[in-house]
């Protein structure tokens, strides 16, 4: 039985990260408590998430209610199984990642750890309040906050192309929030009087179609973070940041944020069976589908490895909102247990990229011939991560896949079908010649290109916390597909009405 | 005690008139900085007191002299001019303690005390424009504070100063003409300066259609829209912003353009009522359309300026234009948030002003060009500037996003939803003004005048944390300002209470 | 007939609103800054005749309760511009002090060279 209320036990997970953000400056100048204090509260986070799972399973619901800022708009908390799903594979991911960014930032020499730390610990903060959000409102506030903390970090480099990356991450993603979700909240807000989340949706009954749609496209472009094209270019623009950065919260948290909202919207917003009935939703498959298909073609293209990665996201993105767009049950399962697998997978592939560029100060595709003898547990981990972006077994990219496939020829839709198989093969073409290349291809080192070269392919192995980190990521997303169970369960419970 | 009590209305004026009489005889800078920190405590004191008087009984009313009204001049206090009140005393005791180092760092020793002279005489005529429910009163107090105005711009250090403050000195007076004008065709048709009995005497059966009454509106408005800085009669501001002394312009810019849309609301909505600004004449329509204008324009202007004080001069040229929108929208919602935003632009821009006036005490210098590296220096002044630009910017969880929140609810009201979009696009242009000061002060190597430079003294860092933990604090808990702005709305939508 | 009339009845007004212009026109007009406050005290003195002009009532005197006189000018006008006089000598003392102080740091009190030496301003 939980030791403390379960109300008093949600409001401790969206504070703890927040206490650690103030904490951490304490120890500016002693490095080795400053990056304990980060790892001892990531720790702390993810125990307490963690044990609110049993109560959630068993049916409870805990909420609590920070503050009235006005009427009908409060700042109030509620656990609900989605929401549950995606603070655990964050918080547990943290732990791993901050493991990671101490072998990263140190190896690499990078100024200002400090600033970063606390960014990253606000930033966790805020996707935990975003997870835990109980209505529009607290959602839009952690949302911004989230937004606003990661900005720092993406600039982190301070140099021109970082302050330029910047300025596009900042302005798309405030820009649409502000432009475009913002008004979409408070039209709800105006139709349907309330901001709530609530299971089959919140919106009146017999609204215009048309307007159920437009407010739907106001939502999911709104949504910059769910980088659902043309509103992904902040994506790769984001990539200048620390590799750490892009793994946990431009693979992980803040995109996750973003479909996350869009998941939520349409189910607890809009209705599931609103969106059937009305129609509503039909162009949404069209735009998800046409991102995924487009983002796989643009990352063929790249040879910039965290660049390919960031269209590889943008693309795995738009499965979610496709899932949720195919507007079955089985299929906004797939979608929710495809924002676990995607994570647990994909921030191995950035580990990988970050260890490759800390070993070996390598960047681009081209450079990375032969690589896997070199550094075996980093190619072996990437590969696991490859196969899990195509969608094979035995990772977790099969199980979102199935589930989203069930759920389109349930109900005889052939076009999400197409899609999906069309971007398995591009999945395919444009992760399988990195594997090759990195085993297969003769090393670098044997068209002379001077001492220089030679010199930069003596290494080995990144630093160990950094192996570490990406070989946890990596038997996490293969567990994910032989253990799914929790995952399952909270994505189905997420469709069932509260039974206490 | 009681008997004090009675006389709360009067002590807001008397109490700084004193002061500033005595400062001028102190003649020393610390004994006057020490009186003026005095008196400044004491005003948000009297100041919470009347708004608790107000809120418990309804309006006061205060006979100067004794003498009944409307024949001899009325002190009045509603929830409107209580709320305003509070404003601007807390406004005044934030930047007190912070004054002293600023101003001894920007001003000659000899002229400090005359500096303290004029804050205070600058504050007697703010809160008696608030406090008294006299039209001609009021314009004596809007000179009284005027004048001290123009000289606490005089004191800036660079020779510009002088030429904004002999700028502002004709635009002021011109403003102020005005009104006096609009005050005597008022006076002419209704026989009666006080402002209730003025509003009871404008019939509104025989006032629709009477031309001196129209006339008198347009005077009025125009004069008043002056001194607010309504778009396009706000030329005078942003010199007179940018060269005055830090204190002065953090002070200013919380409170005088404040006062003066109190001013605009009094008479809009207390003297000439709703019928006949909003039914009869398009007063609804010309402060949407320039306050539109206001908001683009200035902002606009405000991205391309290089110093930083300038930048922010043109931003509250565009706060001023959302307050005035509230007001063009003449529905609760859309008043409240013109109302609230008076508040809340209060707090978040005397914030940032006091973060550059921090700025100017280490380095010297506002240039944004010099400015290249001084948040990694002054980690604590360049956090209150952020805080305060996401403020301007509207994020929630600041108070900027509960101001626009109501306003745009007022929008959707009148079903103008093309009015939203507009407000919004507004704020992103300020998150690009904010942006450009963060980007350098954040992301660039520290050097020349930023090398050295670490946060100020606690007596001007506490302050303006204290600010920018308020600007948090109303985005949260909004009992206090939009509570009462919405009743204070209420009330004037619903005409005289 | 009836235009002189109504010229006659609205004399007063019409030499105001003459004034009123007259030294708004100045004040725009003008670049030097001496004349431009020249232009401001007509335009407040203009003010000061609407105020007084409706209070005078021919053969009235001052309000003194008398039982010789029966008509009575209204005193509240002109106690309201006493003040308005007060306040535009203090108006016109500091604009006169601010071009002094102009003066000194540039050398001149024409608006335009003043300009042409800042570049902005």
């Amino acid at each position: 039985m939980p030791v403390v209320a379960p109300e008093t036990h949600l409001l401790l997970a969206i504070a703890i990260p927040f206490t650690g953000a103030l904490l951490i400056p304490l120890f500016h100048r002693q490095p080795n408590l400053r990056e304990a204090v980060t790892l001892t509260t990531a720790a702390v986070l993810a125990v307490t998430v963690w044990s609110l799972l049993p109560q959630v399973l068993a049916g409870a619901r805990p909420e609590a209610r920070l503050a009235d800022v006005m009427p009908g708009l409060t700042i109030a908390f509620a656990v609900e199984p989605l929401g549950l799903l995606f603070a655990l594979v964050a918080s547990s991911l943290w732990i791993v990642n901050s493991i990671y960014s101490i072998g990263y930032m140190r190896a690499n020499q990078e100024p200002r750890q400090t600033s970063f730390y606390v960014c990253f610990a606000v930033a966790i903060g805020a996707t935990m309040g975003l997870a835990f959000s109980k209505n529009l409102f607290t959602l839009f506030l952690f949302y911004e906050l989230l937004t606003l903390s990661t900005y720092p970090l993406v600039t982190h480099k301070a140099n021109d192309e970082a302050i330029r990356g910047g300025r596009i991450y900042l302005l798309l993603l405030i820009g649409s929030s502000m432009l475009l979700l913002l008004p979409a909240i408070a039209a709800t807000w105006y139709i349907a009087g309330t901001l709530d989340f609530k299971l089959g949706g919140i919106l009146p009954a017999g609204l215009d179609a048309t307007l159920i749609a437009g407010l739907l496209a106001l939502y999911v472009f709104g949504t910059g973070k769910a980088a659902v094209m043309p509103l992904h270019f902040w994506l790769p623009a984001a990539m200048v940041a620390p590799t750490p950065v892009s793994a946990l919260l431009h693979a992980v948290a803040v995109v996750k944020a973003g479909v996350f909202t869009v998941l939520k919207v349409i189910v607890f917003v809009f209705g599931v069976d609103t969106l059937a009935s009305t129609g509503a939703a039909g162009w949404l498959v069209w735009a998800a589908g046409g991102t995924v298909l487009l983002a796989s073609l643009i990352a063929l293209r790249q040879d910039n490895l965290k660049k390919r990665l960031a269209y590889s996201t943008v693309s795995q993105l738009s499965y979610v909102v496709l899932a949720a767009a195919i507007l079955t049950p089985v299929s906004v399962v797939g979608a929710a247990l495809h924002i676990a697998a995607h994570a647990v997978s994909k921030i191995t592939l950035f580990f990988a990229a970050g260890a490759i560029y800390t070993a070996a100060h390598k960047t681009h595709v081209s450079e990375l011939d032969g690589i896997g003898w070199r550094m075996p547990w980093t190619m072996s981990a990437f590969a696991i991560g490859a196969l899990a972006m195509i969608g094979l077994p035995p990772t977790a990219g099969f199980l979102g896949k199935w589930f989203m496939l069930s759920g389109a020829t349930q109900t005889g839709q052939w076009l999400p079908v197409a899609v999906i198989v069309a971007s398995t093969a591009l999945n395919a073409a444009y992760f399988l010649p990195i594997v090759f290349r990195a085993f297969f291809a003769e090393p670098v080192r044997a068209h002379a290109a001077g001492a220089a070269a030679s010199h930069d392919d003596d290494h080995g192995e990144a630093p160990w916390p950094m192996v570490l980190a990406l070989s946890l990521t990596a038997a996490a997303t293969v567990l994910l597909f032989l253990a799914p169970d929790t995952a399952l369960s909270l994505a189905k419970l997420m469709l069932e009405p509260v039974t206490r | 005690m009681s008997k004090l009590a009675e006389h709360l209305p009067i002590l807001q004026v008397v109490v700084p008139l004193l002061g500033a009489l005595l400062c001028a005889l102190l003649r020393r800078g610390t004994l006057a900085w020490a009186l003026a920190l005095a008196v400044s405590w004491i005003m948000p004191v009297i100041a919470i007191l009347l708004l608790q008087r107000v809120l418990d009984g309804g309006a006061i009313s205060y006979r100067l002299g004794g003498w009944a009204p409307p024949w001899g001049i009325e002190y009045r206090v509603d929830l409107l001019s209580a709320f305003v009140l509070v404003l601007v005393t807390v406004v005044g005791a934030a930047i007190m303690p912070f004054a002293r180092r600023s101003v001894a760092h920007e001003i000659e020793g000899d002229k400090q005390a005359w500096f303290y002279t004029m804050y205070l005489l600058c504050l007697t005529g703010l809160l008696g424009i608030t406090v008294t429910g006299d039209a001609f009163n009021i314009f004596v107090f809007l000179e009284i504070s005027s004048l001290s105005t123009y000289v606490l711009i005089a004191m800036g250090k660079d020779r510009r100063a002088l030429l904004a403050a002999y700028q502002y000195l004709i635009v002021g007076t011109i403003g102020a003409t005005f009104y006096v004008i609009g005050v005597g065709l008022l006076y002419l048709v209704t026989g009666s300066l006080n402002i209730v009995d003025i509003a009871a005497r404008l019939a509104p059966a025989a006032a629709e259609t009477s031309r001196p009454v129209f006339a008198a509106l347009a005077f009025l408005t125009v004069g008043v829209s002056l001194k607010l800085a309504l778009f396009p009669l706000h030329v005078w501001l942003p010199g007179a912003y940018a060269h005055a002394p830090s204190v002065a312009t953090a002070f200013l810019a919380g409170t005088a353009t404040k006062v003066a849309v109190y001013v605009l609301l009094r008479l809009i909505f207390s003297i000439f009522g709703v019928a006949i600004a909003f039914d009869t004449l398009p007063v609804s329509e010309v402060l949407l359309t320039l306050s539109v204008a206001a908001m683009f324009i200035a902002s606009i202007l405000a991205v391309f300026e290089t110093d930083v004080k300038r930048v922010l001069a043109y931003s509250s040229l565009g706060q001023i234009g959302y307050i005035t929108l509230g007001i063009g929208l003449a529905n609760v919602p859309g008043l409240t948030g013109g109302i609230v935003h008076l508040f809340n632009h209060a707090l978040m821009k005397t914030a940032l002003f006091m973060s550059l006036g921090a700025i100017v005490y280490r380095i010297g210098t506002i240039k944004l060009a010099d400015l290249a590296g001084i948040g990694r220096q002054m980690p604590l002044t360049m956090a209150v500037f952020v805080v305060g630009g996401l403020a301007l910017v509207g994020v929630p969880g600041t108070a900027g996003f509960v101001s626009k929140w109501y306003l745009a609810v007022g929008a959707f009201d009148r079903g103008w939803w093309p009015l939203v979009f507009l407000i919004l696009v507004t704020s992103l242009i300020a998150v690009v003004y904010v942006g450009r000061v963060v980007e350098v002060a954040w992301f660039r190597e520290p050097s020349g005048f930023a090398a050295g430079a670490k946060d100020p003294p606690l007596s001007m860092l506490l302050p303006m944390l204290a600010l920018a933990a308020a600007t948090i604090y109303f985005g949260i808990d909004t009992e206090a300002s939009a509570a009462i702005a919405r009743r204070v709305a209420e009330g004037l939508i619903g005409g005289l209470k | 007939m009836r235009y002189v009339n109504e010229f006659a009845q609205h004399y007063n007004y019409i030499v105001t609103i003459f004034l009123m212009v007259a030294g708004l026109y100045v004040v725009i007009a003008r670049g030097n800054m001496i004349k431009k406050l020249i232009g401001l005290s007509i335009f407040q003195t203009s003010v000061y005749l609407l105020y007084i002009e409706p209070a005078k009532i021919l053969g009235g005197t001052a309000p003194i309760l008398d039982p010789a006189y029966k008509v009575y000018s209204n005193p509240l006008p002109h106690v309201l511009i006493l003040t308005a006089i007060v306040v535009g000598v203090a108006t016109l003392a500091l604009g006169l002090a601010l071009v002094v102080r102009i003066d000194e740091a540039y050398g001149t009190i024409e608006e335009d060279e003043i300009f042409e030496r800042e570049g902005d301003a």
